[in-house]
C-alpha cells in the first residue's frame, strides 16, 4: 500500500485501470460504445480492454445512441453490468427517453422488483473550438430526474474508486468526465478501491468561506486557493464527487462553519447543479451566512467555437480568487495566477493539440 | 373474459388508472404466448393484459395492480400499463410507443453472452415502427444475429389516427424490417393456429442460433383506445369496418372450429369458461380485499440497494 500511493497515473489510465479492475473480477461486466476498440480507445480509457475480455464483452456500436441505450437496459434485466460509452455527452442526448422512461423508472415503476444496474460514461469537451454541440454540461438535466446518480470525478484516484463503485451500483449511473481531466495525474492505488457514491470530499479545509465545487473546476479552484492561502484567505474546498445524490450534509456543515459559499459549476447558470445548492444552503444555513451566496458558472449562452470567443466564456481560478475577494471584502492580486499561464486559453495544457 | 369483466367493472371507478383492453387482439398473445416456455423472456407495451397472461403472469397480481393495491404486481406503482411477473420472465411493460424494443434486444443480446438458448419476445404496435428506435433496435439484432422474436400487432390505429395518416398506403409494415436484414413475415392476427405454426417454427429456428425473427399481425381493437367503452361513435373509423372485424372474433372463430375438428365439445368450453369465471372472481376479490399501500410508500424504492 505504501508503493501504491506513490504511484501516479493519469485519469484516463485511472478509468481504463477501473475497468480492467471490474472486467476481471466480473464477467457480467461489458463494455460498448462508438469507438471502444477504435486505435484511440477513448482517449485510451478503453485501451486494451478487447484484447484481454474478447469481443463478445468489449465492442464498437451502431451509432444509435437510443436504441442502444436500451439494449444495455435490457441485458442488465438479466444480470448483466453493461459499461457504455459517449465519446461526447452532446451524442448522448438522442438517447433521453431510454434513459429517462426506462432506466431511471424501472425500479420504482416495478415496485422495487428490478433494477438497472448500468453505467453510462459521457465526456464534456472543451476547448479548440469544441463548439456548441461538443461540450455541454448537462449534469443538472440528468440529476434533475429521480432515480439516476450522477456521478463527476475531479481526480486520477477518484475517478477509479468512483468508477467501480458505479459499476457495482445497482442504479443507472451516469458518469462524467471533463475532457480536460483526463491527462492530469494523482496518485492512484493498483488496489481495487471504492469510492462511496453520494459522499463529497473536503479537498481543502479552511475557515473564511465555503467552495463547493465538481469536476474540473475542482482544479481551477486548487489554483485559486494557492494564491488565496497566500493571500491570507483559507477556503474549505468541498469536491462533491457525486452531484445526484448531493452529499448535503457535508455542505451544510462546512456552509454552518464559514457563513460563506461560493459554489462552481462547469455548465451555464439557470437551473444548475450550483442553483439547486444555492437555493438549499439559502434554506438551510440562512441565519449561518454572512453574506448572499454566490455561483461561478456560465453565462446562459450556448458554446461559441472560435478561441477569440472562448477567452470570457469559461470560468477559472481568477475568476474564483476575484469572486471570493468581493465576498471577503478584499482586493486580491490575480496578477501572478495570470503570469503562470504560459499555454493558450483554449487547451488545458501543452499535452492538448486537438483537435477533440 | 378478463378484459370484458374489467370493462364491465371499471365504472365502478375503483380501477383508477388508464387501461387498454386488447379485446379482438387475444389471439396474437394467445399463439405466441403457447410458443415461448416459462423461461423465455417477455416485454410489452401499454396493451400487456394479454401478454402478460399469455405468459403465465399472475392473474391477481395483475387486477390488484390495476386497482391500485399494495398486493398488486408492481405494488401499486405501475398500473395497468407497467405490468412485472419476474416468476415467468414477463419483464416489463410500458407507456412509452416503441420504448421496450430496445429492451428486447438487451435482453436478447444477455442470451448470447450467457450462452442460453431462451428467446427474447417482444410485442409492439403498428405504430412503433414509426419510431427510430425501432430501427436502430432491429438492426443491432440482426446484427449480432440474437435471439428477439418481435411481434407487430398492426391493429390499424395509434389511439384515433389511422395508419394512412401514418404510413405511406401499399407499403406493408413486416416488409420494413425485412429491409434492414431481419427475417419477416406477416400473418393473419385473428388466427391463431396459424400463427402458432408460423412462430413455432420462427422460434426453433431462433432457438438454433437462427438470428431474429419479425411479424406483424394485423388484428383489431374492439373497445376504445384507453378505456372501457365503445367509441364508434366517435366517427374516427367505420361501423362497417368494425361489424368485419367483429365477425372475425379470433375467440369465437377458433371455438367453432375446435368443435367442428371435435377437438372439444361446446360443454368443455363451458367448462373452462366457468373455471376461468371462478378464477376471476377471486382475482377481484383479492384485489378488492387487499390493502392499498400506505401514503410513504410513494416515497421509497427510488434507488435500488
Amino acid at each position: 500500500m505504501q508503493n501504491d500511493k506513490k504511484r501516479k497515473l493519469n485519469y484516463a489510465q485511472a478509468i481504463n485501470e477501473a475497468m480492467f479492475c471490474a472486467m476481471e473480477q466480473d464477467e457480467s461486466v461489458i463494455c460498448f460504445g462508438l469507438g471502444v476498440d477504435d486505435p484511440k480507445r477513448i482517449f485510451g480509457t478503453t485501451s486494451g480492454l478487447k484484447e484481454r475480455f474478447g469481443p463478445e464483452r468489449v465492442f464498437d456500436m451502431p451509432t444509435s445512441e437510443n436504441a442502444m441505450t436500451g439494449v444495455g437496459i435490457g441485458a442488465s434485466f438479466n444480470g448483466i453490468r453493461p459499461v457504455m460509452t459517449h465519446q461526447r455527452l452532446d451524442f448522448f442526448l438522442l438517447a433521453m427517453d431510454q434513459l429517462v422512461n426506462n432506466a431511471a423508472k424501472w425500479h420504482y415503476m416495478f415496485g422495487g422488483k428490478t433494477s438497472v444496474p448500468i453505467v453510462i460514461r459521457l465526456l464534456i469537451g472543451r476547448g479548440w473550438g469544441q463548439g456548441p454541440t461538443h461540450s455541454q454540461s448537462l449534469q443538472s438535466w440528468f440529476a434533475h430526474i429521480p432515480g439516476l446518480k450522477v456521478v463527476m470525478p475531479a481526480t486520477a484516484s477518484d475517478a477509479k474508486g468512483l468508477l467501480l463503485s458505479s459499476i457495482f451500483d445497482n442504479n443507472p449511473v451516469i458518469f462524467i468526465e471533463h475532457r480536460w481531466l483526463h491527462n492530469l495525474e494523482g496518485d492512484v492505488p493498483a488496489v481495487d478501491y471504492r469510492i462511496p457514491l453520494g459522499k463529497a470530499q473536503r479537498l481543502r479545509m479552511g475557515e473564511d468561506i465555503s467552495i463547493i465545487s465538481n469536476s474540473y473546476m475542482t482544479i481551477e479552484a486548487l489554483h485559486a486557493i494557492e494564491v488565496l492561502l497566500e493571500n491570507g484567505v483559507n477556503c474549505d474546498l468541498i469536491d462533491l464527487r457525486t452531484v445526484s445524490p448531493i452529499d448535503w450534509e457535508m455542505v451544510y456543515s462546512s456552509v454552518k462553519k464559514t457563513g460563506r459559499v461560493l459554489v462552481l459549476d462547469t455548465s451555464v447558470s439557470t437551473c444548475s447543479v450550483a442553483s439547486e445548492i444555492v437555493a438549499r444552503v439559502s434554506m438551510e444555513c440562512f441565519n449561518d451566512l454572512k453574506c448572499a451566496p454566490a455561483r461561478l458558472a456560465l453565462d446562459d449562452c450556448p458554446t461559441p467555437t472560435s478561441s477569440a470567443l472562448t477567452k470570457k466564456f469559461y470560468m477559472g481560478a481568477e475568476d474564483i480568487i476575484v469572486s471570493v475577494g468581493k465576498m471577503l471584502g478584499k482586493k486580491i492580486d490575480i496578477s501572478k495566477i495570470s503570469m503562470q499561464k504560459a499555454f493558450p486559453h483554449d487547451v488545458p495544457g501543452d499535452w492538448f493539440k486537438g483537435p477533440f | 373474459m378478463v378484459e370484458e369483466t374489467i370493462a364491465r367493472r371499471y365504472s365502478e371507478w375503483k380501477m383508477r388508472c388508464p387501461t387498454h383492453l386488447c379485446t379482438g387482439q387475444e389471439a396474437v398473445a394467445a399463439a405466441v404466448g403457447q410458443v415461448l416456455k416459462k423461461d423465455d423472456f417477455v416485454l410489452s407495451t401499454h396493451r400487456a393484459h394479454g401478454h402478460y397472461l399469455s405468459k403465465g403472469g399472475n392473474l391477481s397480481g395483475m387486477i390488484a395492480e390495476i386497482y391500485g393495491k399494495e398486493t398488486g404486481c408492481s405494488r401499486g406503482k405501475g398500473g395497468s400499463m407497467h405490468l412485472i411477473d419476474l416468476d415467468v420472465n414477463f419483464m416489463g411493460s410500458t407507456a412509452i410507443v416503441g420504448g421496450t424494443i430496445p429492451l428486447g434486444v438487451g435482453l436478447g443480446l444477455s442470451i448470447k453472452l450467457k450462452k442460453t438458448d431462451q428467446i427474447s419476445c417482444v410485442f409492439f404496435g403498428d405504430a412503433a415502427v414509426e419510431e427510430g428506435v425501432f430501427y436502430e433496435s432491429v438492426n443491432f439484432a440482426v446484427l449480432k444475429k440474437l435471439p428477439v422474436l418481435f411481434i407487430c400487432e398492426n391493429n390499424f390505429y395509434s389511439v384515433y389516427s389511422p395508419l394512412k395518416v401514418r404510413q405511406p398506403e401499399g407499403r406493408e409494415i413486416y416488409k420494413l424490417a425485412q429491409a434492414i436484414g431481419c427475417q419477416s413475415e406477416q400473418g393473419d392476427g385473428n388466427n391463431v393456429l396459424e400463427m402458432y405454426n408460423k412462430v413455432s417454427s420462427a422460434v426453433n429456428s431462433m432457438r438454433n442460433g437462427g438470428g431474429p425473427y419479425f411479424f406483424e399481425f394485423k388484428t383489431y381493437r374492439w373497445r376504445e383506445h384507453c378505456g372501457h367503452n365503445y367509441d364508434n361513435d366517435l366517427g374516427y373509423r367505420t361501423q362497417e369496418e368494425y361489424n368485419f372485424w367483429k365477425e372475425r372474433d379470433p375467440v369465437s372463430i377458433f371455438e367453432t372450429f375446435l368443435i367442428k375438428e371435435s377437438v372439444i365439445t361446446k360443454n368443455e368450453i363451458n367448462k373452462i369458461e366457468i373455471n376461468i369465471q371462478n378464477e376471476l372472481d377471486l382475482a377481484f376479490k383479492f384485489a378488492e380485499d387487499s390493502d392499498f399501500p400506505k401514503d410513504d410508500e410513494a416515497f421509497k424504492d427510488i434507488y435500488a440497494k
